[in-house]
């Protein structure tokens, strides 16, 4: 006999004849699904609430009492449970059901997007009647109606599964359609005069258990059947999202998101579901230019490397390998950027930044590390970070959800609310520059002691505001990790492969060559040739007047783009590069989690990878990297760096991926300190990313090119009225000898004191008065 | 004809001008029970003498009331009484009389259930469209609350309560006590599951609720004043006290009646001059609908059955919120089941698929017989569409569905099709009703014929 004493971990009960062990608490559906016994289903989803609304899922228990027919959906397994997925009441029911369903649906399946790929198809076929006796009229409405600029609704399809309503309020906790009228007439619905704009509306599309929702984006593109695909890992952002990549005649056509445990649960954010468009783009750079009488002309790749080429001879042997730098390698594959740091390795060249000047030092990856799965089960998230909504969305929902959960309190610090701050625990409200001192304080809180003290403490930090040296936010980190000793980081880089990046070697070689230096030294005229690898310095760094003047003066530009941006417009070459989807290479996310993007479409022209370049530009040197395929390439890296060993099995980078492996931590040990306070009459300047803006990924995707919005001043309605200004009017912000016109917001999630302004957005560029050597960017406002 | 006696519980004052006043309801008794609860019984003392009555609950499911209030889990706190108010049921009309003639009665009836189950917050919710019984009980409720009767140390003790009023906003599903908890939150009115969502557990705000009906809680000041055991000697031993039933239909005087429970007959109160004083123009009873219209209807045969909740159920249908309506012979039994199917079809949440798509489904086919369009396989197809909604169509009624408004619609169409199959086949070979019934469908067909 066992101990009855103990409690029982497992329940086991038989489902179709097979016993099949489940925990308590587990639904009956998924002890049903894992013992191999498929349930059809509409409305359940595992990553969202049990609603038990379409009720196709009834299977017969034998219980104490008799048979009996249940939802198993939302019906716990117990010990001794005898199901059938299959009796006769059991089929009777998910027939009726089915034919219930189908009473109202169009069957338009001919011309519907999900005609192919659609759950009510499947299942009709697998668990439906076969035919239909309902001969009275269907319910019609007008279709289909845009609910949103990415998003349509067709009613006449929708089965009311409640799937798309339950994960705009549970999970984006963007409550943005709900159902309206009641009965037969019940529908999904926007509130009048809003639109369902949510950062993740493309998830609604894809949970659709039928054609009701589809996107602008994919709407009509391409037939299921006619879809090739193949699983990857989305770069947008730094999150490092698992996605499949689907193309239909050799053209990206669909992103969708896929499931993984640690990392994004089968979400994606819109920038990252629709930006497939852009590497579609007719303005993708298709061949390699050439400048020839001031402007860039097609040429051949041999002509282009060979006048590369010389170009990096001349200033190599005239100046020495400190007149030449590199900027980029984050928009890359972890392969990309570590030929690359061999190919500047071979030259000599140390002057080399993945980062723009808008990240973290790179110091911040040897801090004790938390993985998101980790910082979402800690009790305690310190946020130190810019909004997580506007820049990581899909942290932005695991957190969120930990939140919710009420299993993690945040404690956020942040000059302004951000998409968390109606979850967190404390949201604390701070001038720039004021972080570390306001971390302290809240340190010694009582509450917050308390609160410290029941468990693991993750502190979530990044550039949260690019006006401000990312030196407070560092400090502030050390505070944290002195008070408690056991606290991990999880850095929140920005830009999709950084982390990445930076491992493979593309991270200043020696002080003073970050981006910021490199420019202020070509500006100096010290360095004469810069090559750009995938990055757009003109557009994305926050001092505008270095960079302006760096380019001004830079003798040599050579770009790997795959556009012709801002700055590839003054290179001299420009090499064409293969864009997501059209190469093959590993990406590292934020938390040092390495997985594989994998190529799907032929590459656009003639572009080639980042890492065939610099292996070509290498050989046009007179240097062997010794890469001459992918696989060596791989091999060569993960051998010869340490924290990619984990890598090297090529399956290990599939599906969750792995961590890479981690040295022994750095401490902080810089004493706090804070900026000077602003004077009385100024303001002191927060600029941040919000998800739409002028990236050139969002801005060459029709779908997202749209959504981005004009830059204004947003500003807390206590100043405005203070200063006598209202919403809308023009004012002229001035700092550092210069000035922008913007118009202004009223918006009281900034803190009083405090203006902040969206980055790289169309209107004014606010970066005119950031410096990158003064620690805080204090302006004045004036109404004009 | 004879009818057993009783007192006049909860219909005393119906007959006093100023019985809904403070001033009416103290002079004629009102609040002894409650202060007598609050200053020498113990709550358990209270909860005991409401077991002891085995009042069954009179919003429809008959559950005794004393044994639910016991489900409410030990030192759990903040703990809610719901009072049920929204009694939307076709031919269901007690609660509003109970509401509007007597609102000082249910108010103390509250807070002695209150004191009971050591609640200090309760939520009366009262139908959208009773405006007269809303009035009335604000009223009530102010008065209530300055002679304190209500609101903090009650009656001088150190009890206290609040009852706040809430009214609907015009849905049927909303007399589903999960619904009306769904709606009392601000959200659609849509029932929740149970499991897990058993009011007295996770109810309101997700805290332990009790949901009672107006008229079970209008009772309790008699148990508490009168004793349990006085209200259980009323009656029939299955079926205690003394309750109302709504009489409406084809009958000489249609009204409310308080009777005593388990021992009076369906045929006393549609015959005996007390109460209707016989079906209308000397007419017969054809069908009867004992139990509001989810209930499976009686016929001829079951009128000398009493009022008893087990012999009721017993028979295969429930006496559930106590609405009785009466066809006559003259009764359009296609139209009457078509009527009630779309009361239902219209008042689905449209939560779940078996009642959103089902009842909506049945009520068209029923009305296409109507409108002469009926085909011989319509009858069978009822019964299938029924099937998907309430398996095995048998009472008490299995369910696909989140609640029992689904199968609801199912019952009328089991009564009338099986017991006047021949009514619904002359109408899918003729297109009109068969001879001697009246039928407004079938008159306005004949003038086009």
């Amino acid at each position: 006999m066992t101990d009855t004493a103990a409690p029982k971990t497992t329940v086991s009960l038989t489902v179709d004849g097979r016993s099949v062990e489940a925990t308590p608490g587990d639904l009956l559906i998924t002890a049903c699904e894992r013992s191999g016994s498929f349930v059809p289903h509409f409305c359940y989803h595992p990553r969202m609430s049990p609603v038990g609304m379409c009720r196709q899922c009834i299977v017969e228990v034998e219980g104490p009492r008799g048979k009996s027919l249940v939802v198993s959906c939302m019906t716990p397994v117990a010990d001794g449970q005898v199901v059938s997925t299959t009796s006769e009441p059991a089929k009777r029911a998910q027939e009726g059901v089915l034919e219930l369903l189908l009473a109202n649906h169009p069957l338009d399946c001919p011309v519907c997007d999900k005609g192919g790929e659609c759950p009510l198809q499947d299942q009709a076929f697998s668990h439906g009647p076969g035919e239909s006796r309902y001969v009275e009229e269907k319910r019609h409405y007008e279709k289909p109606i845009p609910i949103s600029d990415l998003v349509f609704l067709d009613r006449e399809r929708c089965i009311l599964c409640d799937r798309c309503t339950r994960f705009a309020g549970e999970v984006a906790g963007d409550p943005l359609i709900s159902f309206t009228s009641r009965g037969n007439n019940t529908q999904v619905m926007t509130f009048p005069d809003e639109p369902f704009s949510s950062y993740f509306s493309g998830n609604t599309v894809q949970i659709c258990p039928v054609g009701a929702l589809t996107s602008s984006a994919y709407r009509f593109k391409a037939r299921p059947w006619d879809l090739e695909q193949v699983e990857s890992t989305c770069t947008t952002c730094s999150v490092g999202c698992r996605t499949v990549v689907q193309s239909s005649r050799d053209e990206l056509v669909r992103y969708q998101g896929v499931d993984v445990e640690s990392v994004n649960w089968g979400w994606l954010c819109d920038r990252g579901r629709f930006n497939f468009e852009s590497v579609n783009s007719r303005n993708r750079v298709h061949s390699p230019l050439m400048r020839k009488d001031g402007t860039l002309v097609e040429t051949t790749w041999s002509t282009a490397l060979d006048a590369a080429g010389r170009i990096l001879r001349t200033v190599l042997n005239d100046k020495g390998p400190d007149a030449v730098s590199i900027i980029g390698g984050a928009r890359g594959t972890n392969e990309d950027a570590f030929a690359w740091a061999q190919l500047a390795d071979s030259l000599g060249v140390t002057a080399r930044d993945a980062q723009l000047g808008d990240g973290l030092p790179a110091e911040v990856f040897a801090l004790p590390q938390a993985t998101i799965a980790e910082a979402c089960a800690s009790p305690t998230v310190i946020l130190l970070a810019p909004d997580l909504k506007e820049e990581l969305p899909v942290l932005y929902l695991r957190l969120r959800d930990a939140a919710e959960k009420r299993t993690t309190r945040i404690i956020e610090v942040s000059p302004r609310a951000t998409g968390l701050s109606r979850y967190a625990w404390k949201s604390v409200r701070h001038d720039p520059g004021d972080q570390p001192r306001v971390v302290s304080e809240l340190l010694s809180d009582r509450d917050v002691v308390d609160q410290l003290s029941r468990g693991n403490v993750t502190v979530v930090m990044g550039r949260g505001n690019l006006a401000e040296s990312p030196e407070f936010t560092l400090l502030a980190t050390g505070a944290v990790l002195a008070a408690v000793p056991t606290a991990r980081v999880l850095p929140v880089v920005r830009r999709g492969n950084v982390r990445g990046a930076v491992t493979a070697g593309m991270t200043p070689q020696r002080p003073d060559a970050d981006t910021n230096a490199i420019l202020s030294s070509i500006a100096a005229g010290k360095v004469e040739c810069l090559v750009l690898v995938g990055a757009d310095p003109l557009s994305d760094v926050p001092d505008a007047d270095l960079v302006r003047r760096a380019f001004a003066s830079v003798k040599h530009v050579i770009a790997v783009d795959t556009f012709v941006t801002e700055s590839v417009r003054h290179a001299e070459v420009v090499l064409p590069a293969s864009a997501y989807g059209e190469k093959v290479g590993t990406t590292t996310n934020c938390e040092g989690r390495v997985s594989d993007v994998a190529q799907k479409i032929t590459t656009a022209g003639t572009a080639r990878p980042d890492w065939m370049i610099a292996a070509e530009l290498a050989l046009e040197l007179g240097v062997d990297l010794g890469i001459s395929s992918y696989p060596e390439l791989r091999d060569t890296m993960t051998s010869s760096i340490a924290a990619f060993a984990p890598a090297a099995d090529a399956k290990a980078v599939r599906g969750e991926g792995v961590l890479m492996a981690q040295s022994a931590p750095i401490r902080i040990t810089a004493t706090p300190r804070s900026a000077a306070p602003r004077l009385t009459h100024q303001f002191r300047l927060h600029v941040s990313r919000v998800m739409y803006d002028r990236a050139v990924a969002t801005n060459e995707s029709p779908s997202l090119a749209p959504l981005a919005r004009e830059a204004a001043v947003h500003m807390n309605s206590g100043d405005a009225q203070r200063l006598g200004v209202r919403d809308g009017a023009s004012v002229r912000l001035s700092s550092n000898g210069s000035a922008v016109v913007l118009p202004l917001a009223i918006d009281d999630a900034v803190a009083r004191g405090v203006v902040s302004v969206p980055f790289n957005q169309h209107g004014s560029d606010i970066r005119q008065l950031i410096r990158h050597d003064v620690a805080v960017t204090d302006v004045v406002v004036e109404v004009i | 004809m004879s009818v057993p006696s009783g007192p006049r519980i909860i219909t005393s004052r119906f007959d006093v001008a100023d019985g809904h006043t403070y001033a009416g309801y103290v002079r004629t008794g009102g609040y002894v029970s409650l202060r007598k609860a609050v200053s020498s019984m113990t709550p358990q003392q209270v909860h005991d003498e409401v077991k002891a009555a085995e009042i069954q609950g009179r919003g429809g499911a008959g559950f005794p009331a004393g044994t639910k209030w016991g489900f409410l889990p030990a030192g759990v706190h903040p703990r809610y009484l719901v009072i049920n108010g929204d009694e939307s049921e076709p031919g269901t009309y007690k609660d509003r009389l109970l509401m509007e003639r007597d609102p000082h009665q249910l108010i103390e009836g509250i807070v002695i259930a209150c004191y009971a189950l050591n609640a200090s917050q309760a939520f009366l919710y009262v139908r959208g469209e009773m405006a007269h019984a809303q009035e009335r009980l604000a009223q009530a409720l102010n008065e209530a609350y300055a002679s304190n009767m209500v609101g903090k140390n009650i009656c001088g003790s150190d009890f206290s309560v609040d009852i706040t009023l809430t009214w609907g906003a015009g849905a049927y599903i909303v007399g589903e006590e999960t619904a009306l908890i769904e709606s009392l939150e601000g959200e659609r009115g849509m029932p929740r599951l149970k499991p897990p969502f058993f009011p007295a557990v996770k109810g309101l705000y997700m805290q332990p609720t009790i949901v009672n009906n107006v008229e079970t809680l209008a009772n309790v000041p008699y148990i508490v004043g009168q004793g349990g055991g006085d209200f259980k000697s009323i009656g029939a031993p299955t079926s205690t006290g003394m309750r109302m039933f709504a009489v409406s239909g084809h009958v000489n005087k249609p009204g409310v009646f308080e009777v005593p429970n388990g021992v009076t007959t369906f045929r006393m109160l549609f015959e005996a001059p007390e109460y209707c004083g016989g079906i209308r123009n000397g007419g017969s009873i054809k069908a009867f609908i004992p139990g509001g219209a989810s209930a499976m209807w009686f016929f001829p045969e079951h009128l000398d059955m009493a009022l008893d909740k087990p012999t009721v159920d017993k028979a295969g249908s429930m006496l559930g919120s106590g609405a009785i309506v009466a066809m006559d012979q003259t009764t359009d039994m296609v139209a009457a089941c078509w009527r009630i199917v779309r009361f239902f079809a219209r008042e689905s949440c449209g939560k779940c698929t078996p009642c959103r798509e089902g009842t909506t489904w049945l009520e068209r086919v029923l009305k296409r017989m109507l409108d002469g369009h009926g085909r011989p396989e319509d009858i069978d197809l009822l019964f299938e569409v029924s099937e998907s909604i309430s398996p095995g169509i048998a009472w008490p009624p299995r369910q696909t569905t989140i609640c029992p408004l689904g199968p609801s619609a199912v019952s009328p169409i089991a009564s009338a099709v099986r017991r006047f199959r021949h009514e619904f086949e002359h109408y899918i070979e003729h297109g009109r009703p068969i001879d001697g019934v009246e039928s407004p469908f079938a008159t306005h067909l004949a003038s086009h014929a």
